[in-house]
């Protein structure tokens, strides 16, 4: 078994907590894990990625090749489109719709994924409304996680606890929140 | 024990503590930053009280070491790699010395330049003062190996250097830790004249380092963080240095390289190991992240022995960090054309923060420049070096920490006026006050507008060791009361501020600016901070 995630987003949106969560969920199960980060510059509005591996055999590589990634799962549209040369032919693209408008020359993106949607399987999900929607808008990233939770190889209960397991110091409702968060956008996916 | 997820970073700071330092010292750095940061929180460091304050710079946090080192003590101090070249004074004469208490300085480099100046290879500094250099390949050796780098320090009596790319200092694995160690007591040098460098000693510790060079070899051909890998394809041979291992394992994925290998992560280099890969192989190749060294030590100046494949002829890139796929192209793997990026996209660079007072500053000082001309804004390094980008395009330079004030001053010195030098307040405290103390004695017609936002912004929001002191600190370097000048940068002073730049550039000698509101992520950041010391 293994899944190799490109999670893609602008530094500040907190791709980090989806990481956290399949990390805790890959250590519960004893799997083996690899997570690369952007820490610095590009933390300061700019364009951020983690390298996201579980397995259940050693991983060598903090770096997923090129044309190999299971999925792109991004938290921004046009982030999704940045490391399209990761995914593998068979990979999917999961990424939230709301964009992220902090350049003056933002393009627009609508043609760009009906075209590629030709070519690889796409889920598009407008995870800040449905955040929203559920009380809380800044459990948008467990919404995302949750659309992207039928591809990754980890059964969803696991990482369910994974989610219970970094929010629980911030107390039953916001792991609530987060949970049902989780749920909707995995609901979303599954109905595709 | 149970195994931890860790950065790599992280494992190297949680190793430190469990080896028992009594000290941690560090500036600030991508992508070192966060080992210091780690042991700040760690458990086992607040209930020993060792030393996990920030220094000043580089070299008094590496002296600071050195003197934890002389009483006895185990220190770690940490870096990024520039941060090397502040302290390579000290670096080099303390190879000479040697050391008493274990002394490791983790240095992290940055190969493609995710945030920094240049990509320069620590391993070079390791070599030039000939101390052992670790380069541990995965997050667990990170862990073993800065474990056992006191120990290796102490028996060598020498500092050992643990070399790191950021993209291991970043990335997160699996770590099962170790026990901790006590604390080293309190123990002189026996020899109270060890850390004495006039000449008449210093020849003789530099012929004692010399005569350890051949047992650093030894130790190193013996270690087990070296290996030689058989394998049954002897057409080459391939040498892997630290994490380039892993890319090109990761093209073998059930393991077996049919190549023999030999894997580096402890240097001087095992000259045996290496010497029977070439007897074996046919040619070889060389895989290192960061600069071709151990490449141009086994390429052939005459080209008449093997052919060493690397860096140096393209079979590798040049420069940036390695990946899998670089190392697949080197083996005459043939890759899938990838899925292309949509040319609709654009770039995303980082930007400064809204609410950000170093905008304030930039948006007075583009209208003033708007009069005199462009090309006279001399700069650092920090958050406000994205003042360089556009909508600012305010500042010129960008080179080492606090060369913002001394290339104001050679340019006022070639005539230049005015000229400015901004400068953030923990780079001032980190290397701009002794530039601005030759400004003072030759009263050089310089403007030096301090951008003190009361953290170290750039790197996180780590505490300043400017913090309430920058106006003290330039009288008492000698800068005329009368012109230092104090603005809070916000939209609403704009005009104040314009008139105040505008006011100084008419006197001809050194003025201070300063521009003073706190950094508003750091004002987010210590606000949750309290709320969870309080719910604690
Ligand atoms: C020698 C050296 N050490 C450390 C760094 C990493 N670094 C870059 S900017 C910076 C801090 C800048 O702080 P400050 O001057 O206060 O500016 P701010 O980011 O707060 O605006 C640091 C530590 C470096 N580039 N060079
Ligand atoms: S982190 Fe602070 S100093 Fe840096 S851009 Fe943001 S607000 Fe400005």
């Amino acid at each position: 078994m293994k899944t190799d995630i490109i999670l893609a987003g602008v530094g500040g949106q907190g791709i980090l907590s989806i990481a956290a969560s399949l990390g805790a969920a890959a250590l519960n199960e004893n799997y083996y894990l690899k997570q690369a980060e952007t820490h610095g510059m590009s933390q300061r509005g700019g364009a951020v990625v983690s390298h996201l591996r579980i397995a259940d055999h050693p991983i060598y590589s903090d770096l997923i090749p090129t044309g190999s990634a299971d999925l792109i799962l991004s938290v921004e549209p046009m982030e999704a489109l940045r490391y399209l040369p990761y995914l593998s032919p068979e990979g999917s693209l999961v990424t939230n719709t709301a964009e992220f408008k902090n350049i003056p020359n933002y393009p627009e993106l609508n043609k760009t994924f009906e075209e590629l949607a030709h070519k690889i399987s796409i889920i598009r999900i407008d995870a800040d409304q449905m955040a929203r929607d559920k009380g809380n808008p800044k459990a948008s990233n467990m919404v995302m996680l949750g659309a992207a939770s039928p591809f990754i190889a980890i059964h969803d209960d696991i990482i369910i606890k994974g989610i219970e397991t970094i929010f629980r110091e911030k107390g039953e409702k916001i792991v609530n929140q987060n949970v049902e968060a989780f749920k909707a956008g995995r609901a979303f996916a599954l109905q595709k | 024990m149970e195994r931890k997820l860790l950065l790599g970073v992280e494992a190297i700071g949680q190793a430190a503590v469990d080896a028992g330092i009594s000290g941690v010292y560090a500036y600030p750095g991508t992508p070192s930053t966060e080992i210091t940061e780690y042991i700040q929180h760690n458990k086992t460091a607040g209930e020993r009280n060792i030393h996990r304050e920030w220094s000043a710079n580089e070299k008094t946090a590496l002296e600071a070491a050195l003197g934890m080192s002389y009483a006895g003590k185990r220190a770690m101090v940490c870096m990024k790699h520039v941060g090397l070249n502040v302290a390579a004074d000290v670096f080099m004469n303390m190879a000479i010395t040697g050391i008493n208490g274990g002394l490791v300085i983790t240095v992290a480099d940055d190969p493609s330049q995710h945030s920094s100046q240049n990509e320069q290879d620590s391993r070079f500094y390791g070599k030039f003062a000939m101390v052992p250099v670790f380069e541990p390949s995965n997050q667990q050796e990170a862990y073993d190996m800065t474990y056992e780098a006191f120990a290796f320090s102490e028996k060598t009596g020498l500092p050992v250097m643990m070399r790191i790319p950021t993209r291991l200092a970043h990335s997160r694995a699996g770590v099962v830790p170790k026990p901790v160690l006590d604390e080293n007591l309190l123990r002189l040098p026996e020899n109270l004249m060890q850390f004495m460098l006039l000449p008449a000693y210093g020849r003789k510790y530099y012929q004692n380092l010399l005569d350890k060079q051949g047992w650093l070899e030894e130790l190193s051909e013996k270690s087990a963080f070296n290996n030689y890998f058989e394998g049954k394809e002897k057409s080459l041979g391939i040498v892997c240095c630290g994490i380039a291992y892993n890319y090109l394992m990761e093209n073998y994925p059930d393991g077996n390289c049919p190549y023999p290998v030999v894997k580096i992560t402890h240097y001087p280099v095992p000259k045996d190991m290496l010497q029977q890969l070439e007897n074996e192989c046919d040619e070889l190749l060389v895989a290192e992240e960061g600069y071709p060294l151990v490449e141009e030590m086994l390429s052939d100046f005459f080209g008449k022995g093997t052919k060493v494949s690397g860096r140096l002829n393209g079979s590798l890139p040049r420069r940036g960090e390695l990946n899998p796929d670089h190392l697949a192209k080197a083996l005459g793997k043939e890759l899938e054309k990838p899925l292309e990026m949509p040319e609709t996209l654009v770039g995303r660079p980082p930007s400064l923060c809204a609410g950000c007072g170093h905008q304030d500053t930039y948006d007075a000082l583009n209208e003033v420049i708007a009069d005199i001309g462009n090309g006279r804004v001399f700069s650092d390094i920090g958050c406000y070096t994205l003042g360089a980008l556009p909508p600012y395009n305010t500042i010129n330079t960008c080179v080492d920490m606090g060369a913002s004030i001394t290339m104001a001053k050679g340019a006022a010195d070639a005539g230049l006026s005015p000229v400015f030098a901004v400068i953030g307040d923990s780079t001032f405290t980190h290397s701009g006050i002794t530039g601005l103390l030759d400004c003072v004695i030759e009263k050089s017609n310089v403007n030096i507008l301090i951008v003190d936002n009361e953290t170290v912004a750039m790197t996180g929001g780590q505490d300043s060791s400017a913090k309430g002191r920058i106006e003290k600190i330039c009288e008492g370097v000698g800068v005329n009361p009368e012109h230092i000048r104090l603005f809070v940068p916000l939209k609403k002073n704009h005009d104040e501020i314009v008139r105040i730049i505008r006011e100084e550039i008419a006197f001809n000698g050194v003025s201070v600016i300063i521009g003073r509101r706190e950094c508003v992520q750091r004002v987010a950041k210590m606000k949750k901070l309290n709320k969870v010391k309080k719910q604690a």
